[in-house]
């Protein structure tokens, strides 16, 4: 590990200014992946501004009627969270399915979104990986890439985001809100936070230096079941090869690109009355394989229709008709 | 020497067991400490002043030589005291031509220019604190020239040659007999390399006292560890204290010892300060030993009826350059089924890949997933039982060398086992129950592991406080030594289990050979007791000598040893008063084993059935185990509780070979890819369901004199065969190229169009 400072933030407000003040510096909340990557020095700041304790642990309700969750309630609350578990379950889901007991107790809402990818060479610092060193190559591309994406990815990347609770949050068409180096407050749709690689695999999302995520907003819940299927090597802390999480009508997919992706293709074809399984193929028109990961083609193409199968007998299960 | 049959016809206090302290389910006698953070491993221990540490560099290519070599910016980083490459190490003593496992020799550090192997330590910087080591370390400029390498097992296969000094084993004519045979199986298996994931990494506190060494490390062999350590710093075995109190996990992979121990020791020479040095998770992965990979071809002939005519297993394996070791996973086959024709055999290659070495149960681990598999497949074909189809080969004696067995207990384990788990709920036509989306599948294997006792010797002290005292030059590396010798020492000499101290993990103490081969407790075990029997006779001898003695002028022969009182009929006094009278300082007895000189005319070993349930998703190809029984015959217990957790402990790893476990070697780099633990998949708790292991009440008289034999290694062999059985039984699919991941249950399920 590389000598650092740090500091612990006494509001967000300042927390942002040190953030864009500092060179090199980073936010760290629950550290569960960035003291990892540090001492692997896969991320060498020099400064930690700790945003861990700042008040935004808090869920409450929003006017619309959903929910707005503080950047700092750590995946566990969230998770056990009695609203988030009776109208998002596939959240819940998502978040149990992720990471370990111990990782989700120390894990926040926003380092979940902004943990970085799992892909080997990323890991690995004497390896080729633009992501890591830009400028070096990809490791993964020509590589042992059983776990690659096959949505969106580019000559110079292709991790995947690593992510169960944004595939979520998501489906469930999620806002973040951010606090910007400005002073002033922004939200956008979650599904816009994070690129894909392109020619720049090192940056993985649309935050400009020094921006802090305060909260994600959940709409009221779509109507419709919900459910969240990861599949994994093994049954517990295991990235997942493929991830579906279904929220009414709407469908995103997890460990399939630089980013938890929605299902556009997917969700119009749905919405025009296509079958489950004609539904996925259209999204997987767009899909593409490197190399060794092609069996998440048509993993995609088997979980899926399940999933959707699976949440719309369990809401007509609940309420007396299919959905 | 001694014979087995004086074992056999040789009445002992553990064979009595009048106390009832062997076999209980005792706990650990170090589980407090362990469980309390006060059982202080290598790394931990608290040197007699404040240390320096170590931070070791690895190389990043496969095969070369290092070319250029800057340490000026390390030399001048903060805090740094020394920085070591091959330029300017200490000089040690030479590498010799091949390394065995038992003849101790120099393991030099740094000591050329050359790379056999990604990840081989090339530098080493040794800094007043870790993080100023690490800072070092990262400063270190180093170049590299790479030579062409070969790191693709399968890309060589052809290059696959008769190991050293072997051949071959056929009984009958193999060919003919398998031509000949009605019903046939013949297939190709693949274990890929795996890594032994030990808790705790590899690690040495250094220091010196003058000229001589003092070393807290973490490995299996004392003896060995200490001498070969010697003769790699040059100086008289006796200069060396090896210490290994406490071992987190050792799986073969702490055979031996790596440089960590080498170079904190030459770095406190140096420095003439104590040295810590850590191996990292990553360089675990590469600069240790690892499992190798292999390719076996199985092919069984049968009768219509069942009966096995003929049976071969072939296993391709791999080595390092400069290494000597084969997997031997053909061997355990030539003492499992009947069958007139065999033939077994390896050949090995060699790669530019990591040492390969030892992994419990080298041999048996890997060639149980293949030829128990193809049992399965064999009965199948026949339409027999699986379990049966095995009771009907079941050979009178050995089937390759005709020798008697010592006890086998096969078949009783399978009954038994298949009783308890409900085997003959086993639709026998595949993908028939379903659980929800999980189709559900019951498999069943047999295990085997063979039997061993090595030198070794012990001392047992009584104090003037009737407290016994076990020193032995021996390991704990999580196994339960430490609990099992005190178990014995209490039985052998009539005393509380609260009045026995054992110390090991000492090269100052009567030397065992250590952990390894589940020849642990059996080895160390029967030295102990002999030393046990020895301080009885020289208590009898002085109590019935003693004129203050209420045993006084007594027959020695007939002296009894119960709750710390000795006694003849109603005479007695306490063992305390005995002692305190008569030897205030204590009386110590010596003991020894060594194997019998009658031992190879009987074919010994460990026996086991497993019964796996698992559940398969068709749709995305997981699988998960639901329950698994395995029942072990594996002569006389000495501890239920120990015994059981490393049965099971082998059985989940079985669970792991079967579907998660392996390293992948990128062609390009010569190296491991999946370099942590979470990149290398062993089984998590919510992997495993129901889990249970029943040991059959045995006794191997012919083992040695406590009848009792080794379970480390037998709970992992044949373990992942059940699996993969029940697999096919739940799905269908067989996948015969480990581990069976989804994308390869997929893929095999939509090669049926499903």
């Amino acid at each position: 590990m590389r000598p650092f400072t740090y500091e612990r933030a006494a509001d967000a407000a300042s927390a942002v200014k040190a953030a864009t003040e500092t060179p090199n510096a980073r936010f760290v909340a629950g550290g569960t992946n960035l003291l990892d990557l540090m001492k692997l020095e896969i991320e060498t700041p020099t400064h930690l501004i700790d945003v861990g304790r700042l008040p935004m642990a808090g869920i409450e309700e929003t006017a619309e009627g959903g929910l707005r969750i503080g950047a700092m309630a750590t995946n566990s609350h969230v998770a056990a969270d009695a609203r988030v578990r009776s109208r998002y379950p596939v959240l819940t889901q998502a978040i149990v399915s992720g990471g370990s007991g111990q990782l989700r107790n120390k894990a926040t809402t926003g380092g979940n979104l902004l943990q970085r990818t799992r892909c080997a060479y990323f890991y690995d610092t004497a390896k080729p990986c633009n992501k890591r060193a830009p400028g070096s190559g990809c490791g993964a591309l020509e590589g042992l890439n059983r776990n690659s994406a096959i949505f969106g990815a580019s000559h110079a990347c292709i991790a995947t985001h690593p992510s169960d609770m944004a595939v979520a949050m998501v489906a469930l068409g999620a806002s973040v809100e951010v606090l910007s180096p400005s002073g002033g407050a922004r939200s956008f749709p979650l599904m816009e936070l994070h690129r894909l690689p392109a020619e720049r695999p090192d940056v993985d999302t649309h935050l400009v230096p020094g921006e802090l995520i305060t909260a994600v907003v959940l709409p009221p819940p779509p109507k419709g079941g919900q459910i969240y299927r990861k599949v994994r090597d093994r049954a517990s802390y295991s990235a997942g090869l493929a991830s579906v999480a279904i929220a009414g009508g709407q469908v995103a997919l997890g460990a399939v690109a630089h980013k938890p992706w929605r299902a556009a293709e997917a969700e119009a074809a749905l919405g025009a009355g296509a079958s489950p399984a004609e539904a996925i193929a259209a999204e997987l028109a767009n899909a593409s394989e490197n190399g060794r990961n092609g069996f998440k083609i048509n993993l995609v193409r088997r979980l899926v229709p399940a999933a959707i199968e699976e949440a719309r007998s369990n809401w007509a299960e609940k309420n007396g008709s299919v959905a | 020497m001694s014979s087995v049959l004086d074992w056999e016809a040789t009445p002992n206090p553990v064979k009595e067991n009048r106390a009832g302290n062997i076999g209980k389910a005792v706990d650990r006698y170090e589980g407090p400490l362990k469980v309390t953070g006060t059982a202080p491993y290598a790394y931990e221990v608290e040197p007699p002043s404040p240390p320096d540490y170590g931070v070791m560099l690895s190389a990043p290519i496969a095969k070369g030589r290092i070319t250029a070599i800057d340490t000026k910016a390390a030399e001048a980083s903060p805090g740094v005291q020394l920085v070591w490459t091959y330029k300017n190490a200490p000089k040690q003593g030479p590498r010799p031509e091949r390394y065995d496992f038992f003849t101790p020799s120099p393991r030099p550090a740094l000591e050329s220019d050359q790379v056999y192997y990604f990840g081989q330590q090339v530098a080493v910087v040794v800094a007043d604190t870790l993080e100023n080591a690490q800072a070092g370390a990262a400063l270190v400029e180093l170049s590299f020239e790479a030579a062409p390498q070969s790191v693709i097992f399968s890309d060589h296969y052809d290059e696959a040659d008769q190991p050293p000094g072997e051949s071959d084993i056929e009984i009958g004519d193999f060919e003919t007999g398998f031509a000949e045979a009605p019903v046939q199986i013949d297939d190709i298996w693949r274990t890929p390399l795996q890594n032994h994931c030990q808790m705790e990494p590899c690690a040495t506190t250094a220091w010196w006292d003058g000229d001589q060494l003092t070393v807290h490390t973490s490995v299996q062999m004392v003896r060995f560890a200490q001498n070969s350590l010697a003769e790699t710093l040059m100086v008289p075995h006796k200069n060396v204290r090896l210490l290994t109190r406490y071992v987190g996990g050792g799986f073969g992979g702490k055979g031996s010892f790596y440089e960590d121990l080498v170079l904190a020791s030459l770095a406190a020479r140096e420095l003439g300060r104590p040295v810590k040095i850590a191996f990292s998770r990553q360089q675990m992965m590469h600069g240790t030993v690892h499992r190798p990979a292999t390719e076996q071809r199985v092919r069984l002939g049968a009768t219509e009826d069942g009966h096995l005519t003929a049976m071969s297993i072939m296993t391709t394996t791999h080595c390092d350059r400069r290494g000597n070791f084969t997997e031997h996973a053909s061997n355990f086959a030539r003492n499992l089924y009947a069958a007139p024709n065999r033939l077994t055999g390896h050949r090995l290659v060699r790669l530019d890949l990591p040492v390969a070495s030892a992994m419990r149960a080298p041999g048996e681990a890997s060639g149980t997933l293949s030829l128990e598999v193809a049992m399965d497949e064999l009965a199948e074909k026949l339409g027999m039982d699986p379990m049966e189809l095995r009771i009907l080969n079941e050979p009178p004696t050995d089937p390759e060398t005709g020798k008697p067995f010592s006890i086998r207990q096969l078949v009783r384990c399978m009954r038994e086992g298949a009783q308890q788990f409900g085997w003959d709920r086993r639709n026998p036509k595949p993908g028939q129950v379903r659980d929800g989306r999980w189709h559900m599948g019951l498999g069943m294997a047999a295990a085997i592991r063979g039997n061993f006792l090595l030198p070794a010797k012990a001392s047992f002290t009584v104090d003037a406080d009737g407290v016994i005292t076990v020193k032995q030059g021996m390991t704990d590396i999580g196994t339960g030594t430490y609990t099992v010798l005190a178990q014995i020492a209490a039985e052998t000499l009539g005393v509380p289990l609260g009045d026995v101290r054992v110390e090991i993990g000492d090269s100052e103490l009567p030397p065992a050979p250590g952990s390894g081969g589940q020849f642990g407790a059996a080895t160390a075990g029967s030295a102990a007791l002999d030393a046990g029997m020895n301080l009885r006779k020289a208590i009898a001898e002085i109590a019935v000598n003693d004129q203050a003695s209420p045993l006084y002028g007594g027959p020695s022969e007939d002296i009894t040893f119960q709750d710390g009182v000795i006694a003849i009929s109603n005479r007695s006094e306490r063992l305390s008063e005995l002692i305190r009278r008569n030897r205030p300082e204590g009386l110590t007895a010596d003991g020894e084993v060594r194997p019998a000189a009658d031992a190879a005319k009987w074919s010994s070993h460990t026996y086991g059935a497993h019964f796996v349930e698992v559940a398969v998703d068709t749709v995305t190809g997981e699988v998960r185990t639901r329950r698994m029984l395995g029942v072990f015959a594996a002569g006389r217990i000495l501890n239920w509780k120990t015994a059981r957790s490393q049965l099971t402990g082998g059985m989940i790893w079985g669970v792991g070979s079967a579907l998660t476990e392996g390293n992948v070697v990128d062609a390009r780099y010569g190296s491991l890819i999946n370099q942590d633990l979470a990149g290398y998949l062993v089984p998590v708790q919510a992997d495993i369901g129901e889990l249970d292991a029943i040991m059959l009440d045995e006794v191997d008289d012919k083992a040695n004199p406590m009848g009792i034999k080794g379970v480390g290694e037998l709970g992992i062999s044949g373990a992942g065969a059940a699996v993969a059985n029940a697999i096919y039984n739940a799905c269908g699919v067989r996948v015969r190229d480990y581990p069976i991941t989804p994308d390869k249950v997929l893929a095999a399920l939509e090669a049926q169009g499903r």
